[in-house]
């Protein structure tokens, strides 16, 4: 949570700063947002990598643990969909792609507005930091009329992290292990994920 | 952006071979933690010069918040599902 934070003030100031444009301009013009995520993309690569836990994670579990996360990528993106169908403001491609983010916004808003545009960015920005609160303040309800696994779907890439104390609490312990299995393995897909809703 | 997809997995394995260091891991978590910082501060700078965004704010919000409501509740559908037929009465 208080990582949440840091990241919400150098957004803040971001914004603050561009809205009275006290800046350089090496920073208006130059294409620095692109090195760093490449950094970042790489960075990620390394932790996910070598995390000790992974491997034998899934080597105690059996085929079931994939479907979890299975279950987040479709249900996500079936409802996305759903709502593509019914809400013209933005096409079913830019909606899928937001979603794709499963809660991920510092990774998706940047990738999306490097990607597509930074309007996007910032829904998905938004709509992912949603997902977020929203699993953190309902998932004592969800689990108690949704089951067990109702915390993890919800929280998507967050449930290895920040939602995973509260996932644990209602739903838990024996389902903290599929919780951040879940989480490691939506975060790995959402660059991948992402890139191809957009450029396909 | 194909350079996504090899920049990502060159990542990983470097990840996997590097698993015995875990002081190399923990430099790398925490250089993603300022490099996540820094590319938030440049989006946030972006939005700020971005007129469309700040006059577009209330549009946006109720945009983002449609997906997530939708996105979440197609999860959760999803997730009980295979709770109630492959974890229940199993774990």
């Amino acid at each position: 949570m208080k990582n949440s934070l840091t990241i919400f003030a150098f957004f803040v100031l971001g914004i603050i700063l561009g809205v009275y444009q006290w800046l350089p301009d090496t920073l208006i013009t130059g294409d620095w947002s692109t090195y760093v995520l490449y950094a970042l993309l790489f960075l990620i690569g390394i932790t996910i990598g070598g995390d000790k836990n992974t491997i034998s994670m899934v080597k105690q579990m059996n085929y079931k643990i994939f479907l979890v996360p299975i279950g987040v990528i479709l249900g996500t993106l079936g409802g996305a969909y759903a709502l593509s169908l019914f809400y013209g403001g933005l096409s079913s491609k830019e909606i899928l792609a937001v979603s794709a983010g499963f809660g991920w916004y510092s990774l998706s808003s940047v990738f999306i507005s490097q990607l597509h545009s930074e309007t996007l960015g910032v829904v998905a920005l938004m709509s992912n930091v949603i997902r977020e609160i929203i699993t953190l303040l309902a998932t004592p309800l969800f689990v108690k009329y949704f089951g067990k696994l109702a915390g993890i779907s919800s929280g998507g890439a967050t449930s290895m992290d920040t939602t995973l104390p509260i996932i644990t609490r209602y739903s838990g312990k024996e389902f903290a292990l599929i919780s951040i299995f879940s989480g490691i393995a939506l975060t790995a897909i959402v660059p991948f994920l992402v890139t191809f809703i957009l450029e396909f | 952006m194909e350079i996504v997809l090899v920049i990502m997995v060159v990542g990983i394995g470097l990840g996997v071979l590097l698993k015995k260091h875990p002081k190399i891991i923990k430099t790398a978590e925490y250089l993603t933690n300022w490099a996540i910082y820094l590319l938030l501060f440049l989006l946030g700078v972006s939005v700020g010069l971005n007129d469309d965004i700040i006059k577009n704010f209330e549009n946006i919000g109720l945009q983002a918040a449609l997906i997530s409501v939708t996105s979440i509740i197609g999860s959760i559908f999803l997730g009980w599902f295979i709770y109630t037929f492959l974890f229940k009465n199993k774990t």
